[in-house]
């Protein structure tokens, strides 16, 4: 399954932390999609994910400018 | 803030939370809460004033044994009574500062100690502090960990990056 998670109104540490938590939960099967602002959290949430042993499978600019959709299975 | 020690770098970090006030709190959990978002072990001993931000009350109560520490607990209070380490304006300013953060989309402290406990944040108590100001396990949060004195903390952070703030 995948999910959806909105960071882009969040600032650090929370872009990060929220996504962690996200993916903490999830089950070894699912996907997360995370939506980010660009800057911190585009560098930020890429890294923490991979940090914690998931895989980022893509970073995709959205039709928003500066916002970035990030693809984690985990 | 200063930094303790500085061995080589482990993917650990043990902090000092020794204030009670809702500045260097912020700073305490915001640092915390992002070091274990990206992997790391990360150890939060509070001490003194630090123990403030994990009383079960929250707000101004005689929490305590005996007089003077109850006289302490009331002054003091808990996470939600912290005063702000400068300018606070007889706890005007906290409140601003809260609304502030909301305004501007930063996590408040009491989300932040929230997102901690999420992230399986290990948290301790000093043994010592707590027999001063006369509290017990009993009066703190359940994600207390355990009750430690120096020679334990010292051996849990050791290879990490330790902080007192």
């Amino acid at each position: 399954m995948v999910y959806d998670l909105d960071v882009t109104r969040e600032h650090c540490p929370m872009t990060f932390v929220k996504t962690t938590i996200a993916l903490n939960k999830l089950q070894p099967v699912d996907d997360l999609n995370v939506k980010v602002t660009e800057a911190e959290p585009l560098e930020n949430v890429p890294k923490s994910a991979t940090e914690q042993g998931y895989t980022v499978l893509s970073v995709k600019k959205t039709d928003i400018a500066g916002v970035y959709n990030i693809e984690i299975e985990k | 803030m200063r930094i303790m020690s500085e061995e080589k770098q482990t993917k650990k970090l043990s902090i000092i939370s020794f204030s009670g006030d809702f500045d260097k709190l912020t700073a305490v959990f915001t640092l915390a809460t992002g070091a274990a978002a990206v992997g790391y072990e990360v150890n939060l001993f509070f001490t003194f004033w630090g123990l403030d931000a994990i009383k079960i009350k929250q707000g101004r109560s005689p929490v305590g044994k005996g007089f003077l520490p109850k006289v302490f607990g009331l002054m003091m209070g808990g996470l939600k009574a912290a005063p702000v380490s400068r300018l606070n304006f007889w706890g005007i300013s906290p409140k601003i500062f809260r609304f502030l953060m909301k305004k501007n989309n930063v996590a408040t402290l009491e989300e932040l100690v929230d997102a901690a406990k999420e992230l399986g944040i290990n948290f301790y108590a000093c043994e010592m502090a707590m027999h001063i100001l006369g509290i017990g396990k009993s009066d703190l949060i359940p994600e207390v960990k355990e009750i430690l004195g120096v020679a334990s903390f010292l051996k849990l952070s050791e290879g990490g990056q330790t902080l007192f703030i």
